[in-house]
């Protein structure tokens, strides 16, 4: 099932480095990107069907035809590394063992877009990784692949690497520019969209750093070679990366559509411990739940996740053992995003909060079904009532734990019931 | 670490040694407005110190033009920026989803029972401190333990003793 589009290089020892990579085929697009208009290369990309990789899956060539023409302002291209939706690991291996394939991706994304300044933000968290990533820019830039000349040709690229420093909120685009301008990382209201008032109210494109990593391959073989891969309308290939219990956690390249039950027994080595499986988030913590039974018809492509009410996300796939106690993990959950509300928007900081304090309640044995009740009420007045879907990125997986497992939620309530008998009606 | 609503002065004023005055004056360059430099600025005085002290925001401060309130404001919004001083060996520990599910709870509870510290704390020796923090992006390989910066992957406490034991 596993395929190497992306990963080509990732099993080459030291392909992080210039040298290697080159090798081994790096910047060999180059030549045939500079023969090309950007409108040309635009259009490939629109044709290859690539969708974002960060997680809402926008069509990439699409996202850049927003920009505004003939603007007297300069672009901007942000390239999200941040990472930091739960179960998601996949940019990382672009990041350390492959860098120059994301960074010959930026050559590429900012000629179609006509932009001379790339901001790489990379999360806080990647200490060791942030040093293989600069390394692999200063070794471009020396090589003469960015700088004044890219390539020997007539096009200025400055590439910068930005360090977010623990906030997970940064990976929504818009707190991600207030991060680069010095900011406290708290989501914009669109509209504007960012690609006509963006970074230092610049149009600016944001990409994820698996998007961006996958041009190199679509601009060398063109749009047709990448839908040989995946699904009509999700096409190509995705890092998926697989965690929680199975028996070969990792990360694995697979092309799109795959059936999700396949690739956790065939690829991930099937639950581990001979267990039985009780759940499994298909992308990322954000992404309601799928049962055992609904599992069974899924494919790994945006529209079918879709289908049964769940998303695609990061491709982050965490598998649920029968061991799990569904209550315990959903305090885990919440207690996350509330660390990670940036404290904007009333509904979200509080809210979260609230929903925190009445699971930690159940969890003790002080909560009731009216408790449970109130979770999915405040699921309700929390839901898109804030500028950003963060407290959405909560609030949908938590309605899908309720949903499906509320009798897990419904034990913890009656022993309340059992330990303090109401005595008052006798 | 824990608190963040405070910082600590130590009593003498704080400046970029050769190495990040020279990665400082080279960064600025590189963003339209000076604002933009706070950032990597605070994680060069923590490279440097390894923990950012009130001096140090002042220092910033004036050396972006700006005034010391928005230089703590981001000190404090970024959790990564200790305002305190940390262990000669900072240890985090990841508590999200798939570290939890891989039982990360087991390494928490072997540093509390063989090493005496707790989540927010600090060693009484100064040797360590250890932080939970939220998910490392290692969740392949869980639980991870994030020690001086260096991933340790599918960590145990007893692989974690036997790293412990190297460190000084």
């Amino acid at each position: 099932m596993e395929v190497k589009l992306l990963s080509a290089r990732f099993d080459i020892k030291d392909a992080h480095l210039l040298e290697v990579a080159k090798a081994h085929g790096a910047y060999e697009t180059l030549d045939k990107l500079f023969t090309m208009t950007p409108v040309q290369v635009m259009e490939e990309v629109k044709n290859s069907g690539l969708r974002g990789r960060g997680g809402a899956g926008f069509p990439t060539g699409v996202k850049w035809s927003f920009l505004p023409k003939n603007l007297d302002k300069p672009v901007y291209l942000a390239v999200n590394s941040d990472e930091s939706e739960p179960a998601t690991f996949k940019d990382r291996y672009i990041l350390v063992k492959d860098p120059h394939m994301m960074i010959e991706g930026i050559i590429i994304c900012c000629y179609a877009i006509g932009c001379h300044d790339a901001y790489i933000y990379i999360r806080g968290e990647y200490t060791s990784q942030v040093k293989i990533l600069q390394k692999a820019v200063d070794e471009a830039y020396a090589a003469g692949y960015l700088g004044a000349a890219v390539g020997g040709k007539d096009f200025r690229l400055d590439v910068t690497v930005h360090r977010g420093a623990g906030a997970y909120i940064c990976g929504e685009e818009t707190a991600l520019l207030e991060s680069i301008e010095g900011k406290k990382g708290q989501p914009r209201s669109k509209p504007p969209f960012p690609a006509v008032v963006g970074l230092y109210d610049c149009p600016t494109i944001i990409n994820n750093v698996q998007s961006i990593a996958s041009l190199p391959f679509i601009l060398a073989n063109g749009a047709d070679a990448y839908r040989v891969y995946g699904t009509e309308k999700s096409p190509g290939t995705h890092l998926f990366g697989i965690s929680g219990h199975v028996e070969k956690p990792g990360m694995y390249e697979l092309p799109l559509g795959q059936p999700l039950l396949e690739v956790i027994d065939k690829v991930a080595g099937g639950v581990w411990k001979g267990r039985k499986l009780k759940g499994i988030i298909p992308g990322g913590s954000s992404t309601p739940v799928l049962t055992p039974e609904e599992a069974k018809t899924v494919t790994l492509d945006y529209e079918s996740m879709a289908a049964h009410k769940t998303m695609f996300g990061s491709g982050g796939i965490v598998v649920l053992d029968e061991t799990v106690d569904i209550v315990k993990l959903v305090e885990n959950l919440i207690s996350f995003y509330h660390h990670e509300s940036c404290g904007q928007c009333t509904p979200c900081r509080e809210g979260l909060g609230w929903m925190l304090k009445i699971v930690k309640k159940l969890l003790a044995g002080d909560g009731g079904r009216e408790d449970i009740d109130l979770l999915v009420e405040l699921c309700d007045n929390i839901e898109m009532k804030t500028v950003c879907v963060l407290s959405a990125a909560c609030t949908m997986p938590v309605r899908s734990y309720l949903n499906k497992f509320r009798h897990e939620f419904e034990a913890y309530a009656a022993e309340k019931a059992s330990a303090k008998p109401d005595l008052r009606e006798e | 670490m824990s608190d963040r609503s405070e910082l600590i002065a130590v009593g003498k004023p704080f400046s970029f040694d050769a190495e990040r005055d020279a990665e400082f004056e080279r960064l600025i360059t590189r963003y339209p407005i000076r604002e933009s430099m706070i950032m990597p600025a605070l994680w060069l005085v923590q490279e440097q110190d390894g923990w950012i002290c009130a001096e140090a925001i002042s220092y910033i401060a004036e050396r972006i033009g700006t005034y010391p309130a928005k230089v703590f404001e981001l000190a404090t919004f970024y959790t990564m920026y200790h305002l305190k001083p940390v262990g000669r060996h900072h240890i985090c520990v990841c508590r999200t989803l798939s570290c939890y599910l891989r039982d990360k709870q087991e390494i928490v509870d072997y540093l509390a029972e063989e090493i005496g510290i707790r989540p927010g704390q600090v060693s009484e020796d100064g040797k360590f401190s250890l932080e939970e923090v939220e998910c490392l992006g290692h969740c392949g390989t869980a639980p991870v333990v994030q020690l001086d910066g260096e991933f340790h992957e599918a960590m145990d406490a007893k692989k974690l003793k036997a790293l412990l034991a190297t460190l000084d």
